[in-house]
Order: structure tokens, then C-alpha cells, then sequence
């Protein structure tokens, strides 16, 4: 039994099933992520949780009592808008203690604890200005000092760094983390860029057209995504159609007639099958010493690594190679890739997975 | 050449609309003003000699007075009434969804389309001493109420036609409303009642500025409502003008009466809008 359950929770729009039949247990303290494409149910199923949208079916349970039908007032949940919803008449100290207030909180208390959020999301110094004259990222933080100063037992964050630009983004992602540890309070976010889902949770929980298709910790979800989507939505994949020739675990997948070697399968001769390597698995080599032959059609320098598209007889593959500060193959050379066995992971296709991807 | 012609563009821009401007506003209210300071005599007419003796006559004399001080509260009390009653309409407005919506906008707007003498006649009919209003107080056993010819009626009218000018203001003002904003105050602990009053209304004030300063002045200059609800004795200002001008034909006091009205109307105007669009500045920027 978690902190926070949700219990085959459902919500319907006429004939549309916007979340279905969610099951999700959720441990205190911990940082869950709600990680999907636009419209596949996961702010839904935050709205429900905040009691912002009534469900159609289903139970949400918090520390074994029943809210799924309390008001959002009474539920005491601090929640980050994906706007921040700041009040923009009121200044950021006032915006913190509005809660308080609603609580009754005695004033000198109330300044105190006020003070202390504020200090805890580095904004003590702007506590008199008006939203309209801080900046995204600060605003961003003031949303959460306002959250988290009614001391919720559950945060919940909507899409929270959406707004912001890349390297703020990036910078926030940590300070949000380092925030919700700090208080230790259970956190659930809806977010659709899976590298922020991945990088801040403790589990990920991928949401596909209103079900939940995968609760994973961060990295088990990159390594064993369970379904072509989620493989394709969480990081690079390069996924190829075979074939598996040779009878059981002494087989190999080949494609055009190339055998490539992979980790441990079994699959019955002639088996249609789904092949994914991740591009930073992949090692170039000089040609003739790796298990594939190929020609770089594309190079793209990003920085940290470089992405090369190169063409082999089985496909274009996408290759990502650490920057190590010097000037890797070019465009039109002849390499060879090659991989550990293992990390070419082999699928059966059946109607529903070839239906998925 | 063309430099030339680039510093010419903006004043041909602007000179149809300042043209028309100086001559349906400008002009003629200059010309009131020179004629509020000549000599009427009763005998002869408008003489062509200055004088402040109306601007005395008028400030010193009850009469006036009593006048200006009923339009002063008349439209202050439509203003009040108009803001009470259609802030909520626009909050109701702006949560309805289409084809509702459209529905009750053009309820509300509807009363403009109507001809305000036909509207006036419509309340006087519904107000008069065996209206339909006494008749139902009446039926109920209240007896009659003398209603037409009061400020009452000309209340109860002006708010009827004023409405719409609140409302629209406040709905406009309501539509840039984040709808997350008053959703972020439950979740605080907020009550329904007072994330509106603590966080929708603020937000709104401006509009509610806009749409009381337009009922005010509107309110305060109105000329077809009072003539024919308040009667031949309960004048207000604009009607007041009117019987000097067509009546009395003393057009110099018509015209002093005229600018005093419109004077205060501005200083009364100005000063609401420093105060509440300061406050308001300052914290919605």
C-alpha cells in the first residue's frame, strides 16, 4: 500500500476515454514522473489527483484515506501550474503566505515560514516585487515556494519547466530536484521531454492514449523500454525489421541476408523480428574491423558528441561518438561499426507490437 | 524629397480624424463657452457685452443646486446598482460555455438595440400609478407605490439601459484571466467565495473602472430617461439645459449650466480614474 494510490482511475469525455483504468502506487518521499506525448492523459491524470477534474471511475487514496471526491480546498496538495497561475496583483511574499493564509496561519508565523521558502528557492532579496517584474525561471520558483510552504504531503508539478528556455531549463531541472530532497516531500510531475523525466526521477511512468504502459526506474526504462513507442520516445533508437534464421538460441536475427550478432534469444527459424541499438552503443571503427561495413553520409557536430548517419547493407544507422577533442571520420569515408552483443536487443514482432510502433 | 514627405505622413495620417475632432467637438464647445459669458437680457436677447453674472447666478441658487446634486446621486447610485449587479453577470458570462454564451451576450447587449425613448415609454408603462408593477404589489396586497416620476424610476431605467457597459468591460477583462490562477487559490485552501474576492476580483478592477466611468458620465449626461420618467418637475442636469435653451430661451445660462456639468463630470471622472488606475498600476502593471 503506497502514500498515494490511484486505483483503476478513469476519466471519460463523451466517448473519448481521456485516462483509463490507471493503477499507480506511489511511496513517500519519492519523485515520479508522468512521461508521455501531448494528450495521452498524464495532466488529466494530475487534475484528478488535485481535484481539479472529477473522475469518471476509480479511487484515489492518500495515506489511506479516501479524497476522490474532496474538494480541492480541503485536499491541502501544493500544486505548480504549467502558466505558474502566480497571482499577479500580489507580491512574491504575499503569493507564498496566500496559503498560509487560507490557513489561518498566526502572522508572525507566517512571515517566518515565508521567509524560510523563500530563502530555500533563493528568492529571500525579491520577496516585494510583482510577478510581472521577475523572470521565468524565478517565477517558476516562486510557483513552488507557494506549493510547498502549506507543507503538502504530495507536490504535484504540471509540465513545470515547459516555459522556460533550454539552458534555464536544464539548470532548473536540478534545482528542482535538489528542492523536493531537501523537503522530502512526494512528488509526482507530468511532463512530455523524457530526457527531464529521466534525469530527476526516481521512477518513470510512461502514459500512451489514457493507460500507463511502463513504471520503470529511469535507466531500466532507457535499457528495457517494454514497447517500440516507448523505445523511440525515451532517447535515440535505432530500430530495424529482420528476420531470425537458425532454430532456437543457436540463431542469429539477419537482415538482407547479414547476420548480427545480439544478446540471448531463442526465437522459432523464420520469426519475424524487431532489432534496437541504442546510437551511443555503437563504436566506429576503421573499415573492415568492425562487424559491419558502412559509408558516413551525415555528421552533425553537437558539442558534447558528434551523430553520424551511416549507410550499411542493412540500413541507416544513427552513431553518436563522444567529442574526445579531435576530428573524427568525415562525410563519404568508409568505417566499420561495431557493438557488444548484448546491447542489440531483439523483439518477436506479434500483431500487437507491430500495431504499436 | 522623400525625407520631406516621411515627416508630412504622419500629420496627413491623423488629419481626417483631428479635422472632424475640431470641427464637431472643439468648435462647438468653445463657442459655449463664449457664449456662457453674455448678457441676456429679457427684453432684447443676447447682448453682445461679457459678463460672469450666470456662473454666479447658478453656483448661489438652491434651485441649481438641488439639481446638480440629483444628478450627482442619480448617477452615482446607477453606477453602484450597475456594478453590483453586472460584475456577477459578466463572472456567469465568462464560465458559460457556446452556444450559452453567445446566447446571453445578446441578451444582454439586446437592450441597445432598442430606441432608449421606446425603453423609456416601456418602463414608464410598466412604473405608472396602474402599471403592471402596482398592479402585481397590488395583487400580493401592498398597495400602490408611487413609482413614476421619482429618481427611483429613472434608476431603475438607467441601469436598465447602462448594463450593458458594465458588463462588457468587466467580460473582456475577465476573458485575459489565467482560469488556472483562481484554480491555483482552491488548491491553497481557498474557498470558491474567496479565491473571487481575493484573486478573480482585483484582476478585474480594471474593467470595472472602464465600465463605471462610462456609466457614470453617461448616467450623469442622461437626457431621454429623465424626461420622461423624472417629469416635468424632477429635472436633471441635461434636461435642465435643455429648458433653458428651448424654454426659457436663455441660451447664456443654458450654456454656463452646461459647462459647469460638463466641468464636474471631468473633475469627478479624472479623479476616480487616478485613484483606482493608480492602485491598480501599481500592482497588475
Amino acid at each position: 500500500m503506497g502514500f498515494l494510490t490511484l486505483a483503476s482511475l478513469s476519466k471519460v469525455y463523451g466517448d473519448h476515454a481521456a485516462v483509463r483504468d490507471v493503477d499507480l502506487s506511489v511511496a513517500k518521499g519519492e519523485f515520479v514522473s508522468l512521461l508521455g506525448p501531448s494528450g495521452c492523459g498524464k495532466t488529466t491524470t494530475l487534475q484528478m489527483i488535485a481535484g481539479l477534474v472529477e473522475p469518471t471511475g476509480g479511487k484515489i487514496a492518500l495515506d489511506g484515506r479516501d479524497i476522490t471526491r474532496e474538494k480541492p480546498n480541503t485536499r491541502g496538495l501544493g500544486i505548480v501550474f504549467q502558466s505558474y497561475a502566480l497571482f499577479p496583483h500580489m507580491t512574491v511574499a504575499q503569493n507564498v503566505a496566500f496559503g498560509l493564509e487560507m490557513r489561518k496561519v498566526a502572522r508572525a508565523e507566517r512571515d517566518e515560514r515565508v521567509k524560510t521558502m523563500l530563502g530555500l528557492v533563493h528568492l529571500a532579496q525579491l520577496a516585494d516585487r510583482y510577478p510581472r517584474q521577475l523572470s521565468g525561471g524565478q517565477r517558476q520558483r516562486v510557483a513552488i515556494a507557494r506549493a510547498l510552504v502549506i507543507v503538502p504531503p504530495v507536490l504535484l508539478l504540471d509540465e513545470p519547466l515547459s516555459n522556460l528556455d533550454a539552458k534555464l531549463r536544464e539548470e532548473m531541472q536540478f534545482e528542482l530536484r535538489r528542492i523536493q530532497q531537501s523537503v522530502g516531500t512526494t512528488t509526482i510531475m507530468v511532463t512530455h521531454d523524457q530526457a527531464e523525466a529521466l534525469s530527476i526521477s526516481d521512477r518513470v511512468v510512461v502514459m500512451e492514449q489514457g493507460r500507463m504502459t511502463q513504471i520503470d526506474a529511469p535507466y531500466r526504462l532507457y535499457e528495457r523500454p517494454a514497447t517500440a513507442f516507448i523505445s523511440s520516445f525515451v532517447g535515440k533508437m535505432n530500430r530495424l525489421d529482420g528476420i531470425w534464421r537458425g532454430h532456437g538460441p543457436a540463431g542469429t536475427p539477419q537482415i538482407n541476408g547479414v547476420s548480427l550478432p545480439c544478446e540471448q534469444a531463442s526465437f522459432p527459424d523464420g520469426q519475424t523480428v524487431a532489432l534496437s541499438l541504442r546510437p551511443e552503443k555503437i563504436l566506429l571503427r576503421s573499415q573492415g574491423q568492425g562487424r559491419l561495413d558502412g559509408t558516413i553520409v551525415n555528421r552533425f557536430f553537437l558539442g558534447s558528441y558528434w551523430l553520424f548517419t551511416v549507410e550499411t547493407p542493412v540500413g541507416a544507422l544513427s552513431v553518436s561518438v563522444p567529442n574526445h577533442g579531435e576530428e573524427p571520420a568525415g562525410e563519404g569515408d568508409a568505417v566499420a561499426l561495431d557493438w557488444t552483443p548484448v546491447s542489440l536487443r531483439v523483439e518477436a514482432v506479434t500483431a500487437t507490437t507491430g500495431a504499436a510502433a | 524629397m522623400s525625407r520631406a514627405r516621411s515627416a508630412l505622413t504622419p500629420w496627413l495620417l491623423v488629419s481626417p480624424g483631428a479635422l472632424l475632432f475640431l470641427a464637431l467637438v472643439i468648435v462647438p464647445l468653445v463657442l459655449t463657452v463664449i457664449l456662457s459669458f453674455h448678457v441676456y437680457d429679457h427684453g432684447t436677447g443676447i447682448k453682445n457685452e461679457f459678463t460672469f453674472a450666470h456662473y454666479l447666478a447658478v453656483v448661489t441658487d438652491d434651485y441649481y443646486l438641488g439639481i446638480f446634486l440629483r444628478t450627482l446621486r442619480v448617477a452615482a447610485l446607477t453606477t453602484l446598482l450597475c456594478a453590483l449587479i453586472g460584475v456577477p453577470e459578466a463572472y456567469i458570462l465568462a464560465r458559460m460555455r457556446d452556444p450559452w454564451r453567445s446566447v446571453f451576450l445578446l441578451v444582454i447587449i439586446g437592450p441597445l438595440l432598442v430606441s432608449v425613448v421606446v425603453r423609456a415609454f416601456g418602463w414608464s408603462m410598466l412604473l405608472g400609478s396602474t402599471g403592471l408593477v402596482n398592479q402585481a404589489l397590488e395583487a400580493v396586497g401592498f398597495g400602490t407605490v408611487k413609482l413614476l416620476y421619482t429618481e427611483t424610476a429613472i434608476v431603475i431605467a438607467l441601469v436598465h439601459v447602462m448594463l450593458p457597459f458594465m458588463v462588457i468591460p468587466v467580460w473582456t477583462s475577465l476573458q485575459k484571466l489565467d482560469p488556472s490562477v483562481e484554480a491555483a487559490a482552491w488548491t491553497l485552501g481557498a474557498s470558491r467565495f474567496t479565491a473571487l474576492r481575493r484573486v478573480v476580483m482585483p484582476q478585474v478592477s480594471m474593467g470595472m473602472l472602464s465600465g463605471s466611468l462610462i456609466v457614470f458620465g453617461l448616467s450623469a449626461s442622461a437626457f431621454a430617461i429623465p424626461g420622461l420618467l423624472g417629469g416635468r418637475r424632477l429635472k436633471m442636469a441635461a434636461t435642465l439645459v435643455y429648458d433653458e435653451f428651448m424654454h426659457e430661451l436663455n441660451w447664456p445660462l443654458g450654456a454656463t449650466i452646461a459647462i459647469i456639468v460638463l466641468v464636474a463630470n471631468l473633475i469627478i471622472m479624472l479623479a476616480y480614474n487616478r485613484m483606482v488606475e493608480a492602485r491598480a498600476r501599481r500592482t497588475l502593471g
